[in-house]
């Protein structure tokens, strides 16, 4: 009799190419996702070593960190030059590679153009049991459609590029299981932040996550998307999410997707992938869903979360005496003291988008809140960025579109946007921001930035009301 | 890639936790398309501040780096290694690591060594006035004063740092081996090739 093993370990045993006698294993990559800041030192070392990409057709390769969220083209088709000479430099330099390699390249201006990893599963390039890197740390997004999907440094894309492998250690397996009903209001946003409050930033290190439980069955792909997004913030490389038939039913008929005869032969095979009853987990953790209020980030590590009905923490509360000072410091920072409640926190800037929440449930959720309201005086910008050209033209279909405009809000083009302080969309030095992004890192949007991590409908009520506001008041 | 034996000298005594790679190079420093010179960029917010460690003329050119728990979470960025080689560090001690941020540090030569808070408290507190040597060819940590931290490292890593191996290099030569499962794989998962429309090989 065979051990029963998880979803990790089936996918894992499928992709080994070679044990080695250490342990460390080749592990066959299915899957490659490109962007241009990650990559050019990866092929600078293919070409300084005369080395060519092993797989043309399992890479796919997406600009989005550098480009600018306003228009890219003139009416006739003519590019809008990106002011910073570094950043149009770097997107021409992949612009290059991509074709010089053999490599898809979908373009700045191509409608299938958005944030790799909302591009990944909208194209159907990404999908289940197959492993997908990017040298991104929010790679592991693909888990939502259950994929072995994890992020990469630039040796190890050129290592993939090169030979389509990479050696690795297998991670330690944990479970993550939420059963019950999620409350009213609650998305799966503020459950990943549940998780990440309740295990640490580094409680997944070393682990790669299954999300289990009722809650991840009835979510539908996008939301799986969202929480396995966020796994990295909580110290995994990877989460999954079994995939079945709502995963299933996503992905036929996408572009990049199996069709016919080899679709039914996916599916068969996508089914004998979920964990075996019986298998087990190095760790468990179990959440009660019930239980999940809306969250919001308060200090600098996704960590440092509390219900929107919640206070700003005293520092001296955490009981591990360096908590305490990074809380200190943290609070320093965020301009926030100890006892303040959430909803009594102003914010200036409103951010909606990132492979977190850019989507187009993340917008549906996000427009529900904004319709028939205005922002609120206080509120300087509010920036509506979907993930993908696609989810743009599907919200301007249903009307979405209207709904921001009308609102006050800014409808953009599609990019990372604010979710890291690279192109020009930055928030100033000293103001906040109720940002739907993954990190609320020092500085991580832009020099001396205030970042608190919310869902996209917290956002919008954060948009309409001026401060960080439970959503549960404005709808229903 | 630079091998690496062992190293002696000072150490930033920091001990900082959850350290992200945003801190270690903020992202405006990665619009560059070469791995070189972003050790002007490396700790910038922390440098802001008056009294910070990294311009401390004790510390300066320090070729180990003292930190807390969860160093180089968040951002994948290889960039965070690259500037913390070009600033001359060759070797991280902290309680625990980021899975991609050691992985990244290992194939750019930097050692990343793992040991018990207290050894690390021990070692911060000496590294403030002396200095520390790490030993990979006997994986220790000591410091003139008896102290001997022994520490692990998964022998592969250890063995690419010590000789300062090409992880390509070792891969390439199991190309038979991946031509193999390629082969199995266009068997048993055919509907995985050729779906962006690019040649399978390219020249
Ligand atoms: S949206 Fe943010 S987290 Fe996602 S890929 Fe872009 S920069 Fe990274």
């Amino acid at each position: 009799m065979t051990k029963p093993r998880t979803l990790y370990e089936k996918i894992w045993d499928a992709h080994v190419v070679e044990r080695r006698p250490d342990g460390t294993c080749l592990i066959y990559i299915d899957r490659h996702l490109v962007h241009e800041v990650t990559s050019p030192q990866a092929f600078e070392g293919l070409r300084a070593t005369g080395r060519g990409v092993r797989r043309p057709d399992l890479t796919l390769a997406v600009p989005d960190h550098n480009l600018p969220t306003t228009p890219r083209r003139n009416p006739d088709g003519s590019r809008i030059p990106i002011a910073d000479a570094e950043s149009a430099n770097q997107l021409a330099t992949l612009e290059r590679n991509a074709p010089a390699f053999g490599i898809r390249y979908i373009g700045d201006a191509d409608p299938e153009q958005g944030i790799v990893h909302v591009v990944g599963p909208e194209q159907g390039f990404s999908l289940p049991g197959t492993t997908i890197v990017c040298g991104d740390s929010h790679t592991s997004a693909h888990g939502g459609i259950g994929a072995l999907a994890f992020g990469i440094g630039t040796s190890e894309v050129e290592h993939v590029l090169a030979t389509q492998t990479l050696l690795l250690q297998q991670s330690r397996t944990m479970e993550v299981r939420v059963d019950g009903a999620l409350g009213f209001g609650v998305s799966p946003k503020d459950v990943v932040l549940a998780i990440i409050g309740r295990i640490g930033a580094a409680g997944g290190t070393g682990h790669v996550i299954e999300y289990t439980g009722s809650v991840f069955r009835e979510m539908s792909v996008e939301g799986r998307i969202t929480v396995c997004n966020m796994s990295i913030e909580g110290g995994a490389r990877a989460g999954l999410v079994a995939p079945d038939d709502t995963v299933f039913d996503y992905l036929k008929g996408r572009p990049m997707a199996p069709a016919g005869a080899d679709w039914e032969a996916a599916v068969a095979w996508w089914r004998t992938l979920p964990s075996d009853p019986g298998a087990t987990y190095d760790k468990v953790v179990v959440l009660d869903a019930a239980a999940i209020a809306p969250g919001v980030t308060w200090g600098t590590s996704p960590e440092d979360v509390v219900p929107i009905t919640g206070a700003v923490p005293d520092p001296e509360s955490f009981a591990d005496p360096s908590k305490q000072a990074a809380a200190a410091k943290s609070l320093a920072y965020m301009g926030l003291t100890p006892g303040t409640r959430m909803e009594d926190v102003a914010v200036e800037n409103i951010f909606i988008g990132s492979c977190t929440n850019s989507r187009i449930e993340d917008l549906r959720a996000a427009a529900a809140v904004a319709r028939g309201r205005r922002r609120a005086d206080g509120v300087k910008r509010v920036w509506v960025v979907p993930g993908s050209g696609l989810v743009k033209r599907q919200a301007e279909a249903e009307g979405l579109d209207r709904v921001f405009i009308e609102a006050g809000f800014e409808w953009r083009e599609p990019g990372c946007s604010a979710c890291l302080g690279m192109n020009p969309d930055k928030i100033p030095a000293g103001e906040r921001c109720a940002s739907t992004s993954n990190r609320n890192f020092v500085g991580r949007q832009g020099p001396g930035s205030r970042t608190h991590l919310v869902s996209p409908a917290m956002a919008a009520a954060a948009a309409v009301t001026g401060r960080l506001t439970d959503v549960r008041e404005l709808i229903g | 890639m630079q091998n690496f034996t062992h190293v002696e000298g000072r150490a930033y005594p920091w001990g900082a936790k959850n350290i992200d790679t945003d801190v270690i190079i903020p992202a405006h420093y990665l619009k560059t398309v070469s791995r070189e010179g972003l050790g002007r960029g490396a700790f910038e917010t922390v440098r802001a501040t008056d009294g910070n460690i990294f311009d401390d003329p004790r510390y300066a050119g320090a070729p180990v780096l003292i930190a807390g728990d969860n160093f180089g979470c968040g951002s994948s960025r290889e960039h965070a290694a690259w500037a913390l080689g070009d600033m001359g560090v060759r070797a991280v001690i902290a309680p625990s690591f980021s899975d991609i941020f050691s992985g990244n540090a290992v194939k750019n030569g930097i050692l990343p060594v793992v040991l018990p808070q207290a050894a690390v408290d021990r070692l911060i507190e000496v590294a403030r006035d002396h200095p520390i040597t790490v030993d990979l060819e006997t994986c220790t940590v000591t410091t003139p004063f008896q102290d001997r931290f022994p520490f692990e490292i998964d022998p592969f890593r250890r063995q690419c740092l010590l000789e300062g191996l090409d992880e390509i290099g070792i891969t390439l030569a199991m190309a038979p081996a991946i031509t193999g499962f390629e082969a199995e794989m266009a068997r048993d998962r055919p509907w995985l090739a050729g779906r962006t429309g690019a040649a399978p090989h390219a020249a």
